[in-house]
């Protein structure tokens, strides 16, 4: 593991704000085994509660409290700095943010979303949700990670994305889905279990735009880290 | 430290919409020590942002050993900063912090370099403790450690004393002449004069955003203490005592008001030594001496204007 990857999972897990991904999983593995309990039928409670709830919600909240922690809140506190005072090119700090973003997010939506998925049908589906919600998990991770450095206020420009791009207008306007990681997720899921899930873009549309929000979320955020200016007093 | 790792300001400047934080400072820092002085709000921090190539200037260049400092990680291989944001990583450990700092810069034995740091600044005893558990000057101390690990050639402090007592203020001081007895540059940003006074190197004045006065610094502390001094006094009879002042030689003017006399003395140390002996002659009581004028923004105004 690298330095600067140990430093951000140290910082991550450091800071009380790690407890906020705990709620949201477990509620959903809760949900799930309630409905599994009282025998309710799964084509009632799935698609609310894995689609509705942890591909609309639990992901990209988890991908934002996440993507924003391992950046924007060094560059908050100013600990940034300590970082990019070193001869590193800056693609050698943005890539193992990335890294710790992605793998954090992942596993703490993919293992949820897997459980819930074999509660309400089988493996596959539980397979087909977790694979999505690792490549959501890249997409979102890459484009919060670059929020944090466009804008001082990178999670309330992230929930402005999942809730009104992706939430509201992504149900109204066809056209906005080709521009939501939901609907790449979704897609990706149903190719692994097919004939559960809606989807709403095609295969190749969903694997090229996820790569291009990888791609270019990455490569943009690291020009913009070269181009880091210290905040504070101007004096 | 070779001829190439001069850092240089060439008709720098930057402003922010309207505001001009720096304007046309051009500036040559050789090896040594240098304190960069002014008041709050000079310009001292915007220019070592510019320095450290955290800033880039709207106006003019800024380089390191001929390479600009704005976009190009490389310079960090010899140069060192520590900001004045006293922002650390404080769930480390302060070796953890300084040993993090020798691997990023690629250290061939980032061990012995976070050790000799901690030496340095003899952080060795508490640096086993985490970072958050320090007093302010300890923490100041562990950013300088990791800012020397890796033994830069020119090191960049913005207000490196704030919160160290007077003794690791001695130590600190040591080291810098130490550093810059050895070849390295050495530039620390201050806004008391006292500070910038034990450092036996070069000072650059900087006054709203401008270079004020540049030089040895004995002779900016000359510029200082000869420059006039404004005082108001009240006594038992003012216009008696006004007389009898404006024949002393150190005495530039006074005038007379309602609340007493406002004095201009060319010469403060001569003038505060007669005043009480005039006054004596003349079997006047004084009632109020106070100089009107000492504020370090008025000092360095004056600079601006000699």
């Amino acid at each position: 593991m690298s330095t600067v990857a140990y430093i951000t999972a140290r910082g991550l897990f450091g800071r009380r704000r790690a407890l906020l991904l705990l709620p949201l999983p477990v509620l959903l593995i809760g949900l799930a085994l309630l409905c599994r309990g009282y025998d309710v039928n799964p084509s009632d409670w799935a698609t609310p509660v894995l689609v509705g709830l942890g591909l609309a919600v639990m992901l990209p909240v988890t991908a934002l409290i996440v993507g924003t922690g391992v950046l924007g809140s060094e560059v908050d506190d100013g600990t940034i700095v300590h970082i990019l005072t070193k001869p590193l090119p800056r693609r050698d700090i943005i890539l193992p943010k990335l890294a710790v973003a992605v793998v954090v997010t992942a596993v703490t939506s993919a293992v949820p979303l897997f459980i819930g998925g074999m509660l309400a049908s089988s493996a596959r589906l539980g397979l087909g949700l977790a694979v999505g919600a690792a490549v959501g998990a890249c997409a979102y991770s890459a484009l919060f990670l670059l929020l944090s450095l466009l804008t001082r206020r990178p999670v309330l420009v992230g929930l402005v994305y999942i809730l009104v791009w992706e939430g509201l207008l992504g149900r109204w306007v066809s056209g906005t889905k080709v521009l939501s990681i939901e609907q790449y997720v979704i897609t990706i899921a149903d190719r692994i279990a097919p004939h559960v899930l809606a989807t709403r873009v095609s295969l190749p549309v969903a694997v090229v735009m996820a790569a291009v929000f990888v791609i270019g979320s990455t490569v943009f955020a690291v020009d913009r880290l070269r181009s880091f200016r210290m905040a504070g007093e101007t004096s | 430290m070779s001829a190439g790792t001069v850092l240089e300001l060439n008709n720098v400047s930057r402003w922010y919409g309207n505001v001009v934080a720096v304007n046309d400072v051009s500036l040559r820092l050789p090896a040594g020590v240098t304190g960069l002085l002014g008041p709050n709000g000079a310009g001292k921090t915007t220019l070592l942002h510019m320095m450290s190539g955290f800033l880039n200037p709207s106006r003019g260049t800024v380089t390191l050993g001929g390479e600009p400092t704005w976009r190009n990680p490389g310079v960090y291989r010899r140069l060192g900063l520590v900001a004045e944001r006293e922002a650390v990583h404080g769930f480390l450990t302060a070796w953890e912090f300084v040993l993090a700092s020798a691997k990023m810069h690629r250290l061939s034995d980032p061990r012995a370099a976070a050790v000799r740091a901690l030496e340095m600044v003899e952080m060795t005893d508490a640096q086993d403790r985490r970072i958050e558990t320090y007093s302010k000057g300890m923490r100041q101390r562990t950013r300088v450690a990791a800012a020397l690990v890796h033994d830069p050639e020119v090191l960049l402090l913005d207000e490196p004393f704030n919160g160290m007592d007077p003794r690791q203020r001695m130590h600190m001081l040591e080291l810098f002449h130490r550093l810059g007895a050895d070849g390295r540059t050495i530039v620390f940003s201050s806004h008391i004069l006292e500070e910038v006074e034990q450092v036996s190197g070069t000072v650059q004045v900087v006054v709203a955003g401008r270079l004020a006065a540049s030089g040895d610094y004995r002779q900016i502390r000359r510029l200082m203490t000869n420059r006039p001094h404004v005082f108001a006094v009240q006594s038992s009879d003012d216009r008696r005592l006004a007389v009898a002042l404006i024949g002393e030689k150190s005495v530039s003017g006074v005038e007379i008001d309602t609340g007493g006399l406002t004095v201009r003395a060319s010469d403060y140390g001569s003038f505060t030594r007669a005043l009480p002996r005039i006054a004596l002659g003349q079997g006047i009581r004084l009632r109020k001496l106070l100089p009107s004028d000492e504020s370090l923004e008025s000092v360095f105004s004056y600079l601006l204007e000699a």
